[in-house]
């Protein structure tokens, strides 16, 4: 902020001023200062909204392929088992299907409720452990489901 | 309710409520539906028994209530993403709207049989 401040009728007056005596600078309103804070200069929230839309298309094809085969085609539920997942997970493409499914559908959600919890917890406390719960909850989901899929064994017994 | 979560009603407002309460349902169920699948790990057994319950009437129907959560927020996401990146999009957003429910309703007649098929035949006979 400039220390100098200039009398009202002086400010119209260009002649009161020349190179020797320049004019006072006046800062502009919401200039960024070294104490401005360096998380807000991120750009997070606007590509975790693009996130939303890219993953959404794709989560559409995903998850829509997905239920048509678990519950529509062949019998609906009926058809489901261990035998069922086996002959699935028998092809790398399935398995790459469901992985990609299960990381892009839990950031998609966990980003989604991180909104919702953003908007609805007011008491900074609520809002930060609900949070650290969500985020707990989806490192531990997808970690467990993609140790699943790599891992699946269809002689377990 | 705390303020600005409820403003100007219609169209645009209960669409973004309906596709806040579809996506935490979903999200819910999605957690859920990991650990029950985590089950192929323990024993073939174990996943054929937790599966025996998506079979039962009750979470069948709730399997089709889950389809319906799904094709909803499926097919506004999509408006959503019209709205945000087709020039025209804000201008039809309550067309688009209408056109959301039309597929949804079209689509959840269809998907009727199919996926209560199971629990059709167990209550009816085949």
């Amino acid at each position: 902020m400039s220390a100098e401040t200039t009398p009202a009728a002086a400010v119209n007056d260009a002649s009161l001023y020349d190179v020797d005596n320049p004019a006072p600078v006046i800062e502009a309103p919401r200039k960024r200062t070294k104490k401005t804070p360096k998380a807000t200069r991120t750009n997070f929230e606007m590509y975790g909204w693009l996130f939303m839309r890219l993953s959404g298309i794709v989560l559409v094809v995903l998850v829509l392929g997905h239920l048509l085969i678990q519950l529509v085609l062949d019998g609906g539920v009926s058809k489901i088992g261990f035998a069922f997942v086996a002959g699935r997970w028998a092809s790398p493409f399935w398995q790459a299907w469901d992985l990609i499914m299960l990381w892009l559908a839990m950031l998609h959600g966990a980003n989604g409720l991180r909104t919702v919890i953003n908007d609805y917890a007011e008491r900074d406390n609520t809002r930060f452990w609900l949070k650290m719960l969500l985020y707990t909850a989806t490192v531990f989901t997808v970690l467990l489901g993609t140790l699943v899929i790599f891992t699946f064994d269809p002689n377990i017994r | 309710m705390p303020a600005g979560t409820l403003y100007r009603g219609r169209e645009g407002m209960w669409s973004w409520v309906a596709h806040r309460v579809t996506g935490v349902l979903i999200f819910f169920f999605l957690f859920v539906h990991v650990l029950d699948t985590a089950l192929v790990r323990v024993s073939p057994e174990a996943y054929d028994d937790v599966v025996a319950t998506y079979k039962t009437p009750i979470v069948n129907l709730m399997e089709y209530g889950l389809v319906a959560a799904i094709l909803f927020h499926a097919l506004n996401g999509l408006r959503v993403i019209a709205v945000d990146f087709w020039s025209k999009g804000p201008r039809y957003q309550k067309q688009m709207l209408w056109t959301v429910v039309g597929v949804w309703v079209v689509l959840m007649a269809g998907a009727f049989y199919p996926v209560l098929q199971h629990t059709l035949r167990t209550l009816f006979g085949s």
